[in-house]
């Protein structure tokens, strides 16, 4: 049980490199999650904030730097074979589910992230009970409609329930990319809510980035603001505590030498 | 007239093995499979050449079967591995499997560039002849038992393959692959898995087909997958308000007895067989374009509306000003 969860060395990523479209994603990243941290991760569009949870899940390969994850080193692991560590909510509410599947079906999909899918049968009756013992905590409603289509939800609903899926089996560290920037303010809150619960009962490792200043301060111990592709503030314990958007705003200009414009919607 | 519908459904039966397959590859894994094209004739060339090397003709269908899963698994292989478009991974296998279908068709006769095989000196030994010895019913009875229980063995495979695990990843790698990869899925290996089912249910159904008719001709799958197509569409429209798998896979087999029946009687009142795959392509362009003609003629409505209102206002404000 090493005391540093998830370790980044120096990671770096160019998009389209040698082309006119080349763009340096993140620059020599480097970050030690601890056990049990719980990271809001803020900065503008572009930052790089995303590339940063895709170098983590492996959606692509990264060009220079090391990953490692629990003491184990999975820089070269494909995006399937990290999974099992991982519990991913997207911006999308649409990338979560598989629309076509019954909520009862993709929660059985979760509950084998990692495991090898062999030819038993997919969802057993005693998962079932589980299942419904779950979606109750959620207070959606959603352990009534069990076997409907994940498509017949709202966005909501689906974040929620991708929440869920994506705690089903306790992750190593879980990932959420600006989960609620695609749902109304009320149900954001909803959803957030949930998140802090879930988060809260497992003590789970959390990386939570969000397009909201406040969000970003009042939930989590550890707060990250990225520009440009680098990590430009990191701020944790007492201080992250006493934290005010104000401090925040003026701590930014003068790091980054610039005020915060890159979007309104950051104060919001 | 009782014979023209009775030998439609026979021929539908063979073919909604073929429509199952394509539904595999096109409906679960949203992947436009053009394989099935060279894929049915691959199992057709398969089991005739095995029949006139004297092998039992189930078992035939049996290494057709496994085949056709080859062929979708270069696909898959393409598409997957090498990042070729589906459609193209498809057509290049396809048009790699003319080749080598008219080699396996070649290996028969014992010379090159054989086009056809007719087993009509082995009619005795196909399944379906096999099928009405053992029964003693006559050739066109038998036929349709045998297709019945093929056809609901398949699809209660497939019911089944569809359920487990493996299944339910496939059924998830088709509708959200992103997802899938976080869940742990491989992607590529559930592709490659349901492009194997998929071909190798394609060649099964070259494989009857072949053994209905008698003959394996290089050209019988021109035009195969529109049929496809078209056996699902009338499927899904057939049974749209239906959601359970089951229903869906009925809805795919009858549409394909259903397209087979009208086709049969078709040819019965005196039209060409070759102006078939025109009339064939006719009925799935409508049934494909139907949701955009229904989405413009009701945005023409809303538009019409929008201009009635427009220019009520501006008439009103007329008034006023
Ligand atoms: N797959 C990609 N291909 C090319 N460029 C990308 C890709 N993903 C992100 N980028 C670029 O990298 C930069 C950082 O993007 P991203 O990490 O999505 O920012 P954000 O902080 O808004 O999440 C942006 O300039 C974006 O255009
Ligand atoms: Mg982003």
């Amino acid at each position: 049980m090493a005391e540093i969860m998830l370790e980044l060395r120096s990671v770096s990523k160019t998009f389209n490199p040698g082309t006119v479209n080349e763009k340096k994603a993140i620059d020599r990243v480097s970050l030690n999650v601890r056990r049990g941290d719980f990271i809001t991760i803020i900065g503008g569009n572009g930052a790089g904030k995303s590339t940063l949870i895709n170098a983590i899940t492996g959606v692509f390969q990264i060009d220079e730097g090391e990953i490692i994850l629990d003491g184990a080193d999975i820089t070269g692991l494909p995006e399937h074979k990290r999974a099992k560590h991982f519990g991913r909510v997207f911006q999308d509410p649409m990338l979560g589910t598989a629309p076509n599947m019954a909520i009862e079906e993709n929660l059985a999909l979760a509950y084998r992230r990692g495991k090898r899918h062999s030819l038993r049968w997919g969802i057993t009756s005693r998962e079932r009970a589980f299942y419904r013992e779950q979606l109750r905590q959620l207070e959606l409603g959603l352990e009534e409609r069990m076997t409907q289509k994940v498509g017949l939800l709202s966005g909501g609903q689906r974040q929620a329930l991708t929440l869920l899926m994506a705690t089903l089996i306790r992750p190593d560290v879980l990932l959420l990319d600006e989960h609620t920037a695609a749902l109304d303010p009320k149900t954001a809150e909803k959803v957030l809510k949930i998140t802090e619960e879930l988060v809260r009962k497992d003590n789970l490792t959390t990386l939570m980035v969000t397009h909201n200043m406040k969000n970003a301060i009042e939930y989590g111990n550890r707060l990250i603001m990225m520009n440009d592709g680098r990590i430009i503030l990191d701020i944790d314990g007492e201080e992250k505590k006493k934290l005010t958007v104000e401090m925040l705003l003026e701590k930014f200009s003068r790091v980054s030498g610039s005020e915060f414009t890159s979007d309104r919607a950051l104060l919001s | 007239m009782l014979d023209t519908l009775l030998a439609g459904v026979c021929q539908g039966l063979i073919w909604a093995v073929l429509a199952l397959g394509v539904y595999i590859s096109f409906r679960i894994l949203d992947f436009a499979d053009l394989t099935c094209e060279g894929c049915i004739t691959l199992g057709a060339s398969i089991s005739a050449l095995l029949i006139w090397k004297e092998l039992n003709p189930f078992l035939s269908v049996l290494v057709a079967f496994l085949a056709g899963s080859i062929a979708g698994t270069v696909t898959g292989l393409l598409n997957t591995k090498l990042k070729i478009p589906p459609i193209l991974s498809g057509i290049l296998t396809m048009i790699s499997l003319y080749s080598i279908n008219i080699h396996i068709m070649s290996l028969a006769t014992g010379t090159g560039g054989t086009a056809n095989l007719s087993l009509l000196t082995f009619r005795g030994n196909t399944a379906y002849a096999q099928v009405a010895s053992l029964l003693g019913l006559g050739r066109v009875y038998s036929s349709l038992i045998f297709g019945v229980v093929v056809v609901l063995a398949v699809s209660g495979v497939l019911y089944w393959f569809f359920g487990t695990e493996l299944g339910c990843a496939i059924r998830a790698t088709g509708a959200n692959a992103t997802m899938c990869r976080s869940q742990g899925i491989n992607t590529d290996l559930t592709k490659l898995c349901g492009l194997a089912l998929s071909n190798g249910l394609i060649a099964t159904s070259g494989a009857l087909l072949c053994q209905y008719q008698n003959y394996a001709d290089v050209n019988m799958g021109v035009g195969s997958i529109i049929i496809g197509l078209a056996s699902i569409i009338i499927g899904e429209t057939l049974f749209m308000k239906f959601q359970n798998f089951y229903m869906k896979l009925t809805g795919v087999i009858l549409g394909a007895v259903i397209y087979r029946v009208v086709v049969a009687f078709v040819i019965y009142s005196g039209m060409p067989s070759t102006d078939l795959k025109i009339m064939t392509a006719g009925i799935v362009t409508v049934a494909l374009a139907l949701p955009t003609i229904q989405k413009s003629i009701a945005s023409s409505r809303l538009f019409k509306k929008a201009r009635r209102r427009e220019n009520g206002r501006r008439e009103g404000g007329g008034e006023n000003g």
